[in-house]
């Protein structure tokens, strides 16, 4: 009885989770544009995306940005998280503090602070206002990421290291960047995502003339512009999926 | 401080105002093997780390090869350590584990290669230069790493409990190799370690730590034989300790009360009349006898066997003696004795051949 | 030697340097923002005034301070009674599959919840799957209108959250030693004894790390109600959003995030006495 109960609670919870994303990608085949009945198959919807120089531009953008993003917040939560782990340095534990509280921060009070700065410091909106607000968004996730690594390793492998010689700029090139490896690129994975799907943020931070993917699928939602929509979020949700699965991939490696 | 490889002269160390080295002070010799030997927490890895460099001395100097190595940093003294754990670096291959710290001096590649398989023809390891550290066994991975170490030369190698996580079997496999090992390159060693069996087969000197401080130093024969104090003796070995009286004292021998009996032993530290003193006998140098078998018993005492201990090469027995005193005694299968077949209540005589006792003076 | 440390200050300077820049300036500037005049040209005029933080107790935005609090309340509730079976039982799981199942919540984890909540659209329309399914099965004569309701927007913050809710407390059942509760029954409890006493303390740093990770957003994420709730539904989010974008009032929007700001903190300091009191040392990862 108790078996049967749980199965049916899991199995009732991930339908929950998935039905709609499965009628979505359902409906995203369906030749019609508005209707609920099923028309027959189609891809007329995704050519439409293919076409759309629009798209294909904001597309770009976001590819940018969140390239850069994840590439510079994982250079730097790296270097910070190992930072925290190796030494002890003045404010060290506010440091960590720090991390904690901008993870758990609400997004939109770090988007208001992030446009009184720009504001203030006369920065026009745009790539770079938008750059710099998704490294620092990105940055405690990279930290948290590869300090639980961090702390899995035996820590007498950088005391090693140093005794046979090692600076430590060449500990961290051949010892701690290799062993963390997994953790980096899943640091970086997960920066990448979350930039790229930051509605909030972004929302506030970036100009009229840089728009992003996840911007344009809000204006798109509010217009309440369908067909093409249902196509751009299945492949947005595929791009997901794809990259969750390299991310497990990756962190399943970490048991070598 | 002239020819040792190593002195330490003064040298304190605390950690959150406990006090966990004081007033350190000895000398190396080039070549040396020096066990620092005592229980968890007598200090012997903070010293090592204060040699090697990963710890800095509150007060004290540190020379090594005649310099003060104040202010050098690890990778700057000549000095390599085995790690407890022994560190390998899991992403590397033994050959490049071991070609690491050659490879940091920025050695030439031809240079490495021939030193490397130097190091792994040393450990006897040369088949398994491609495998990874998990694929390796305990025993091998200790090789690897003692071969990282050696390869750089040191003039001092640092082994921090090295056999500890090893088990019986491939222990001792492991000391007699370590010690030729030592003896093939020609390096100082100092190894720590709790296991007195250990620092007492390896070692050309042994330093008995107890509570950061120095208790004594001397070669193994010397610490077992001719304990300095009690900590010492109790330390190391079994010991069974008798409070003595001095009754009186000539100028080389003083007559003393034992369990009641009176005894005449050579007095070798000048004890003075009334003086509270310790008699010393090790488990082996007691003489267990059953009453059928002894005449004499003037310089013997009387006590029951309360336990029986089948040990495989000895047999150890618990005594009580009248005084309520539990001594300890071991006892050797050999021709002169094939009866060795006590039981628990019997009745026993207990003596030592004099001269074999160690006395002490009371140190409160 | 001098090269080593210049590799670690540089490392260090520079961490404290961005996130001085672009974490604690701003934070530091909504705070001061708060305490400025509105001005419609400049956005805001050096005076000092308490003005912002007073308007916030006129009734019609405490209306949505407390419609806010108390849909995000809702939220949280029913994200906890929802997720924490689920992550127990998930977490209790003896099967091949669990990696798998795994793996399928964290999809919804890491799928954008603009995309998810514009997907629950098409179920809550009117000519939606919801609707069309009931009224098929007659359970209902005509459709519910839920879409543009207050309702709308709780589904849409419910399974947006739920997998925020589910994995912390994942995480932290997962590591709930069993034979503790093993212990208990030896000793003569019984499940609801062992529920009370045993599980729900131990598991208590998750449900709070996933209170925050739900009661926050539920409070600020402006889109959902946007989108769901069309004009009627107005959260603290919206709130703000409102003040910066619209109205041009900065400072009665920094006031406004002050809010949320000192909510978090609130939150945060109840995280830590938990933590304090629990077993665990580290926090961070714990989330």
């Amino acid at each position: 009885m108790n078996r049967l109960v749980s199965f049916s609670y899991l199995t009732a919870i991930y339908c929950f989770f998935y039905l709609p994303i499965i009628i979505l990608v359902i409906y995203s085949f369906n030749n019609s544009s508005y209707s609920l009945l099923w028309h027959g198959f189609t891809l007329d919807w995704y050519k439409q995306l293919g076409d759309d120089v629009d798209l294909a531009t904001v597309a770009l953008h976001s590819l940018e940005v969140s390239v850069l993003a994840a590439t510079l917040a994982t250079l730097i939560g790296t270097l910070a998280a190992t930072c925290l782990y190796r030494h002890t340095f003045f404010g060290k534990n506010l440091l960590h503090g720090l991390m904690f509280v901008l993870i758990v921060s609400p997004d939109i009070v770090m988007g208001v602070s992030l446009l009184i700065l720009f504001f203030l410091i006369n920065m026009q909106l745009g790539f770079w206002s938008l750059l710099f607000s998704h490294i620092t968004f990105c940055i405690p996730f990279v930290v948290v990421t590869v300090f639980s690594r961090l702390t899995g390793l035996d820590k007498n492998i950088f005391e090693a290291a140093r005794d046979l010689g090692a600076s430590e700029f060449m500990s961290f090139r051949r010892v701690l960047v290799p062993m963390l490896w997994p953790a980096i690129v899943a640091g970086w994975l997960l920066s990448f995502t979350l930039s790229l799907d930051d509605v909030i943020i972004s929302f506030f931070v970036t100009g009229p003339d840089f728009q992003i993917l996840p911007l344009y699928i809000y204006s798109l939602v509010r217009l309440g512009l369908k067909p093409e929509l249902n196509a751009l979020c299945s492949v947005m949700f595929a791009i997901t999926l794809f990259i969750v699965v390299i991310f497990q991939f990756v962190l399943r490696k970490k048991e070598v | 401080m002239s020819g040792s490889v190593l002195a330490l002269s003064g040298v304190y160390k605390s950690f959150h105002d406990q006090t966990v080295l004081e007033n350190i002070h000895f000398e190396v010799k080039q070549g040396e093997f020096l066990t620092l030997l005592g229980p968890s927490g007598c200090g012997k890895t903070t010293l090592l780390r204060l040699i090697s460099g990963f710890e800095v001395p509150d007060a004290g100097t540190i020379y090594i090869n005649g310099v003060d190595v104040k202010g050098l940093s690890p990778q700057q003294r000549h000095v390599n350590t085995v790690f407890q754990s022994y560190a390998l670096f899991p992403h590397l291959n033994v050959f490049d584990n071991i070609a690491f710290g050659l490879r940091c001096k920025g050695l030439d590649k031809a240079v490495i290669r021939q030193q490397v398989e130097d190091a792994l023809n040393m450990v006897k390891l040369a088949p398994l230069s491609q495998r990874k550290p998990y694929q390796l066994s305990g025993g091998q991975q200790q090789r690897v790493a003692i071969a990282r170490a050696v390869v750089n030369q040191p003039s001092i190698l640092l082994l921090d409990e090295p056999l500890s996580s090893l088990d019986y079997r491939l222990r001792k496999t492991m000391q007699i190799e370590l010690k030729q090992l030592q003896i093939q390159l020609g390096i100082t060693f100092i190894l720590v370690t709790h296991d007195q069996e250990e620092a007492l087969s390896m070692s050309d000197r042994v330093v008995v730590m107890h509570d950061g401080r120095i208790e004594q130093i001397g070669t193994p024969r010397e610490v077992y034989e001719e304990p300095s104090s009690l900590r010492v003796a109790r330390f190391i070995g079994e010991v069974n300790i008798f409070e003595t009286q001095v009754i009186s004292v000539d100028e080389h021998v003083f007559h003393v009360m034992i369990e009641g009996k009176a005894f005449t032993l050579k007095n070798r530290r000048h004890f003075t009349a009334d003086q509270k003193i310790y008699t010393l006998v090790r488990p082996e140098d007691l003489a267990v006898w059953s009453p059928s078998e002894v005449t004499d018993t003037t310089q013997m005492f009387p006590g029951v066997v309360e336990q029986v201990n089948y040990k495989g090469c000895t047999v150890d027995l618990m005594i009580r003696l009248e005084s309520q005193t539990l001594l300890a005694a071991a006892q050797f299968f050999n021709e002169d004795d094939e009866k060795l077949d006590f039981h628990s209540g019997e009745s026993v005589w207990v003596h030592w051949i004099p001269g074999w006792e160690v006395i002490l003076p009371d140190e409160s | 030697m001098k090269a080593d440390q210049l590799f670690k200050w540089v490392n260090i300077a520079s961490i404290w340097l961005w996130l001085s820049l672009f974490a604690l300036l701003p934070n530091l500037l909504v705070l001061f923002t708060s305490f400025l005049e509105n001005d419609p040209v400049k956005l805001m005029r050096w005076k000092f005034t308490l003005s912002n933080y007073l308007a916030l107790l006129d009734p019609l935005y405490f209306k949505v301070f407390w419609h806010s609090f108390c849909i995000a309340a809702l939220c949280t509730v029913i994200c906890l009674c929802l997720g924490y079976p689920f992550a127990y039982l998930l977490a209790r799981l003896k099967s091949h599959y669990k990696n798998l199942l795994l793996f399928l919540v964290i999809i919804p984890f890491w799928t954008s919840s603009l995309i998810r909540t514009y997907a629950i659209i098409s179920i809550l329309k009117a000519k939606g799957l919801l609707n069309t399914v009931l009224l098929s099965l007659g359970l209902i004569h005509q459709p519910l209108a839920i879409l543009y309701t207050s309702t709308a927007v709780m589904i849409g913050l419910v399974y947006s959250l739920l997998p925020f809710m589910i994995l912390p407390l994942y995480a932290n059942i997962e590591k709930l030693d069993i034979r503790l509760i093993d212990a208990a029954r030896d000793l003569g409890a019984n499940t609801t004894v062992i529920f009370a006493r045993v599980i729900l303390p131990l598991t208590l740093p998750g449900i709070v790390g996933g209170i925050i990770l739900v009661f926050l957003p539920a409070m600020s994420m402006f889109y959902i109600p946007d989108i769901l709730g069309g004009a009627k539904s107005l959260l603290v989010g919206n709130l703000v959003q409102n003040e910066f974008l619209a109205a041009h009032n900065w400072p009665l929007g920094s006031a406004v995030s002050m809010v949320l700001t000192f909510s978090m903190g609130l939150l945060l300091l109840i995280y830590w006495r938990i933590n304090k009191t629990g077993q665990n040392n580290e926090s961070i990862s714990k989330l």
